[in-house]
């Protein structure tokens, strides 16, 4: 079995993000990046049927030439081979683009049976980009799962979301975007580190993907910010200490604010 | 004026309110057209609520297994209407399953997506919060069709009353080969209370509640209040509380009128899911717990003592009327 695992490197939320000034896209300058976590989940699941049914996983990753870290510690985790999409041209790529640019980087590799992903990104498309990529690859969409079976060419998952649950059945290959319920993620050992430094990873462009693409054509963004603004911090409030008339002082603060 | 269309969110039986708000802010750009996607019947039974909030055209798509298969039925049914009507504009909900019907719709038609808005104008700039609340982007889309995700309870919904000419859409039968078959659903365990992302109130818990058993107290509050019931992180973890109510940057997105954290401690990953809330009042038993300063009222004290009172004097002046 092929297994590809699309992972994303992010900028740590723990810290501040901010938006660059220049072209309101991520300042990475500043920001302290790390392989979203979500994508260390999917990685693990790809792993686990690897070490069950005997799979070659390949870890694809669009990103900046700092992406390569990510790519890195999804090889240390255990995946086989990395693919890197870096080109400039995608500086501030939508989610259209950036979903087109995965399905051509996984329509490039061979006989992939599985493409796992996270389910949502912590920096924010909504988590869209997954059922884009089964869409123009036109593979089944099992999407937010809790719970994964791949047994006899076919695949189940269990979907979680604020709609309650289904059970989801499809043929390989199929796309599966993991929640973050779905496993407990490993850590890479000292040995895994080590051999992650020798497995291969093919760094890509646009020339490969799209033959004939063009400099100046070539569309990134079908949106454009008109501006953005960072909000203000929320003013501290009332503040009291409960002395047993908590309940009622808030009560009245909530019908003068008529929430009540 | 073109048509802007409208994906109906809906159980078979009833619309839910978030497509009374799309079709509210569909008006600001064109004719709303709202696109049922069911089992036959549907349409015809949804027509009259749709007319009265202004869809002037209810497209039927319906076919036995359009709700045997996830999302596909939709995209289908939006690309057939999008080639039958060139309309100016997509609306969706956006909702788990909205915001992948938009992005399937936007990447088959080479469409400039706007997840997560909170706002549409006449012009069609979309006003979207990021990175958790901290920055307000306004963005539009300048190639292809706008489709555009729109966070339930971001407007008022309002009743324009037209009449709705009905338009069948044709839906080819579902690619099994590129297509999820729904093999079993459980609806999520809400009971009566209001979607968590659509309630004007949100009573969340978190590790302070202490117990599945301590949010019995988060759910009385949220019932005296006609609010949702949401719950951080770490009170999922513990399994105090299903996966589906929590609220954070890996969660549920909510902005209600009012927000009511108890026990929470105000993590930069629950403050992401939160701090567009209107009102904000945290109970925490720690003076030092950042949720303290982000509330517009906060109490330092013990929930189990705030809480029960709280429940007691709301039911006194509901009684007092
Ligand atoms: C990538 C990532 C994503 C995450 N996503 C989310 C997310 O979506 N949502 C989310 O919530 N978290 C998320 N987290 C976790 C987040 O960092 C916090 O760990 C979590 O929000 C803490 O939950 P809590 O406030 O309930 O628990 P704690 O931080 O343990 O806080 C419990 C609070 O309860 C108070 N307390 C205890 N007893 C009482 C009492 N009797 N009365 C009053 N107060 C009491 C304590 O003083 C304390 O402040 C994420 C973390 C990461 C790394
Ligand atoms: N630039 C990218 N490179 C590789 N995978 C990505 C990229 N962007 C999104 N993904 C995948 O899509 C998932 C959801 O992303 P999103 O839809 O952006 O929230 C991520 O967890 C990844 O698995």
């Amino acid at each position: 079995m092929h297994i590809v695992v699309l992972v994303k490197q992010v900028p740590d939320t723990a810290a501040e993000r901010t938006l660059s000034e220049a072209d309101h896209t991520l300042d990475r300058e500043t920001a302290d990046l790390v392989l979203d976590e979500i994508n260390e989940r999917a990685t693990e699941e790809a792993l686990t049927l690897k070490e069950a049914v005997g799979a070659e996983v390949t870890v694809v990753s669009m990103g900046p030439g700092t992406a390569i870290d990510a790519i890195r510690k999804v090889l240390a985790m255990g995946a086989d081979r990395g693919l890197h999409i870096c080109d400039d041209r995608l500086h501030g790529a939508d989610a259209v683009t950036t979903a087109k640019t995965l399905a051509a980087a996984v329509r490039r590799l061979e006989d992939v049976d599985l493409v796992l992903a996270g389910n949502t990104t912590t920096d924010g498309q909504a988590g869209a980009v997954p059922a884009m990529v089964a869409d123009l690859l036109g593979l089944p969409q099992l999407t937010h799962a809790r719970e994964l079976t791949v047994d006899a060419g076919r695949v189940r998952a269990e979907r979680e979301t604020e709609n309650g649950e289904a059970t989801l059945d499809a043929p390989l290959p199929a796309l599966v975007s993991v929640t973050e319920k779905i496993n407990e993620p490993r850590y890479p050992s000292f040995k895994g580190i080590m051999a992650a430094k020798k497995k291969p990873v093919e760094t890509v462009d646009l020339d490969d993907l799209f033959p004939g693409v063009d400099d100046t054509g070539f569309l990134a963004t079908r949106t454009h910010v008109v501006d953005a603004v960072p909000r203000p911090a929320r003013a501290a409030g009332i503040r009291i200490t409960d002395d047993g008339s908590a309940g009622r002082q808030l009560v009245g603060y909530l019908i003068a604010q008529k929430l009540v | 004026m073109p048509d802007v269309l409208v994906l109906v969110d809906h159980d078979g039986e009833r619309v839910h309110k978030s497509t009374y708000e799309l079709l509210t802010v569909a008006r600001r750009l064109g004719d709303p057209a709202a696109v049922v996607v069911g089992t036959p019947g549907t349409a015809a039974r949804l027509r009259e609520p749709l007319a009265r909030h202004g869809a002037t055209t209810v497209h039927a798509a319906e076919s036995t297994e359009a709700d045997e298969f996830l999302a596909t039925p939709a995209v289908e049914a939006l690309e057939l209407a999008v080639r039958e009507v060139s309309p100016a504009a997509v609306l969706v909900s956006a909702t788990t399953d909205g915001n992948e019907v938009a992005g399937r719709l936007a990447a088959r038609l080479d469409g400039g997506l706007l997840t997560d808005a909170v706002d549409v104008d006449s012009s069609g700039v979309a006003t979207q919060v990021v990175f958790g609340g901290s920055y307000t982007v306004r963005a539009q889309v300048t190639h292809g069709l706008p489709v555009i995700a729109l966070r339930p309870g971001s407007c008022e919904p309002e009743e324009r009353p037209v009449e709705a000419g009905e338009r069948e859409l044709a839906l080819p039968p579902v690619d099994r080969a590129a297509s999820a078959r729904i093999t079993a659903r459980r609806a999520a365990l809400a009971g009566d209370r209001p979607e968590l992302t659509e309630a004007t109130v949100v009573v969340s818990g978190g590790r302070g509640v202490a117990g599945a058993d301590g949010f019995k107290v988060v759910e009385q509050l949220a019932d005296a209040l006609g609010g949702a019931v949401g719950a951080s992180r770490a009170a999922v973890d513990a399994g105090y509380y299903p996966h589906q109510y929590q609220v954070g940057q890996t969660g549920k997105s909510v902005s209600p009128q009012l927000y009511i954290a108890l026990g929470i401690s105000g993590a930069i990953q629950h403050l992401a899911g939160m701090q567009t809330s209107k009102t904000i009042v945290a109970v925490n038993k720690d003076p030092e717990a950042p949720i303290l300063d982000v509330a517009d009222y906060a109490v330092v004290g013990d929930l189990f003592a705030v809480a029960p009172r709280l429940i007691q004097e709301v039911a006194v002046r509901r009684e007092a009327g």
